[in-house]
């Protein structure tokens, strides 16, 4: 008796390296079965790379509308559009009253002939103002209000300001639609969270189902390996690496399905940009973002397998 | 090393498997359970393996009883276990080797250990040259033997064993239990459900008789 259990003692560092042993045996073997049955595997491995792709995209759509957001705040400028009836004598009268504003940084001047010529120019309704005899636009002062008054409330009390002069019809705050703009942004963000959220939800619950469908095919070694001593730890490890593996093939296959659909997209986005007279290029994602979607994606993976694991393990009598 | 105080087992679908059973067996002692089929021996055996649990009574494993152990403990328990099932367990898509490892995987072994005692074991069953052969592949003594290589190949300090005979000519079924001897001589406790009348008086052990889940001498 006493010389079995001498024998059975194992030393700190052999125990170590049976445990580390353990763990690769765990992670290969595991790998090894998913490629063993390559049909089921691959069919759940592309639902969730659908799945993560789909995310992956909303993400890379609000990331490129915010590059497209960022490019125009710059411009928090105000038209000021003068009445009709005022003339030009006037209108330079009054813009070089502006010119003397000390929040004003620049000004440009717009007159009726020049508005007039580029309203020609972009509409295509050319004919049409021929008939007129009179010029119906006003004059435009546009006017960038000084960097120190970049509080928005500021900004609005300059608008007002000059909205008090007589010869002012309206003052348009660009900044307006800027914010509108990004208070929609922001909202799709949101959005795209949420969806995203979801999605992840969904992708565990996959994982976690191609888990437990595994967990039943191997039902027999989960209870022998019990029978002859094995732990919880033990017995879920092979499981918990194959949802490692599921989602870092999925997270993978996603992030080649985002390139794809990114490269079908870039040559219609760049034609759009070509009729707004801007250059806009395509955000494909970093290093980082590539990283995030793999690294995430095997996370799930991990996630969905513990999760099933966490009761069903109990499920297969004897403890 | 065992005690069974008063156990009773009953199943839903059955009733009454086990009625009072009250035994103890000594470190290092060997004996053997009798009875007729469905007399309950396999019910008895599987309340030390900790797969069922007792309604009534308390059974005592190296001092610990059974039915306060948490489930955290048991398969720590099971390590001091060597289990021979009715039907041997084996796993058809591993190898015999991967079969008769598992123990040893499962309690944390290097490689190279496990591989020395796998051969040892398999050797003591005379399989060493089919260590690379599947379950299915082997007879049904055979695979009997494996799982008697499986079940004391981590040195158990007790042995349960379930008709581990059954299925041996007589001349395997004496070399099977004459290994079971010389455990017993190293100090393992061993418990052998067994319907070979013959063998077992032969051998001359103490013997546990069920008659309808009751224990009628021991
Ligand atoms: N899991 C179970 N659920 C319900 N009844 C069971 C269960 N296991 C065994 N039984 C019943 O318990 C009784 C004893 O069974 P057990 O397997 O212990 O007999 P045994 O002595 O090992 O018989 P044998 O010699 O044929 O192996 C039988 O009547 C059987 O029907
Ligand atoms: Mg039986």
């Amino acid at each position: 008796m006493t010389k079995a259990q001498v024998k059975n003692n194992i030393g700190f560092k052999d125990k170590l390296h049976a445990y580390l042993f353990s763990h690769l045996h765990a992670f290969f073997s595991s790998l090894g079965r998913l490629v063993a049955s390559p049909v089921s595997s691959i069919m759940t491995v592309i639902v969730l790379a659908v799945a993560i792709a789909l995310a992956a995209s909303f993400y890379m759509v609000v990331a490129n509308a915010k590059q497209l957001t960022g490019s125009i705040e710059a411009s928090n400028q105000l038209s000021v559009f003068l009445k009709a009836s005022v003339n030009e004598q006037q209108g330079r009268e009054f813009f070089r009253e502006l010119q003397q504003h000390s929040n004003i940084q620049s000004l440009s001047y717009i007159s009726k002939q020049q508005a007039l010529q580029e309203f020609k120019a972009q509409s295509g309704f050319g004919a049409v103002l021929e008939i007129l005899s009179d010029n119906p636009l006003p004059i435009v002062i546009q006017a960038l209000p000084k960097d120190s008054l970049k509080d928005n409330f500021e900004i609005k009390a300059l608008a007002t300001e000059i909205g008090n002069h007589p010869q002012v019809d309206v003052v348009q705050l660009d900044m307006d639609w800027l914010r509108r703009l990004q208070a929609i942004m922001q909202m799709l963000g949101r959005g795209v969270m949420l969806i995203n959220a979801l999605l992840a939800i969904a992708v565990i619950f996959i994982t976690g189902n191609t888990i437990r469908l595994e967990l039943q095919n191997r039902k027999d070694e989960v209870l022998i390996a019990k029978l002859v001593g094995a732990t919880h730890a033990f017995v879920q490890r092979p499981f918990i690496y194959t949802g490692f593996w599921i989602g870092l093939a999925a997270g993978l296959c996603a992030w080649l399905i985002l390139l794809v659909l990114l490269w079908t997209m870039q040559g219609p986005v760049e034609q759009l940009s070509l009729l707004y007279h801007s250059q806009f290029d395509l955000l494909f994602p970093n290093l980082l973002e590539t990283l995030t979607i793999i690294f995430s994606s095997s996370l799930l993976g991990v996630l969905g397998a513990w999760s099933v694991l966490l009761h069903q393990l109990n499920l297969i009598k004897p403890q | 090393m065992l005690k069974f105080d008063h156990v009773s087992k009953r199943y839903p679908e059955t009733g009454d498997v086990l009625t009072e059973v009250s035994f103890e067996m000594r470190r290092g002692e060997m004996a053997f359970l009798t009875g007729h089929s469905g007399a309950g021996k396999s019910t008895l055996l599987k309340l030390i393996a900790m797969m069922e649990l007792a309604n009534r009574g308390q059974v005592f494993l190296d001092g610990q009883n059974l039915n306060r152990l948490s489930p955290r403990k048991i398969p720590f328990m099971r390590r001091k276990l060597g289990l021979i099932f009715q039907d041997y367990k084996l796993l058809v898509d591993k190898t015999v080797f991967d079969n008769v490892a598992l123990p040893l995987m499962v309690a944390g072994y290097g490689r190279h250990d496990i591989a020395k005692r796998v051969r040892a074991a398999l050797d003591k069953v005379g399989l060493l040259g089919k260590e690379k052969k599947y379950p299915l592949a082997l007879s049904g003594g055979e695979q009997q033997r494996v799982g008697i290589a499986r079940a004391v190949v981590n040195k158990p300090q007790m042995i349960l064993a379930d008709e581990p005979t059954g299925n041996l000519d007589p001349e395997l079924s004496q070399e099977v239990m004459h290994l079971f001897e010389q455990f017993q001589q190293v100090g393992v406790t061993v418990l052998i459900a067994s319907h070979d009348l013959f063998l077992i008086k032969k051998m001359g052990y103490r013997i546990l008789k069920l008659d309808h889940g009751r224990l009628v001498n021991g």
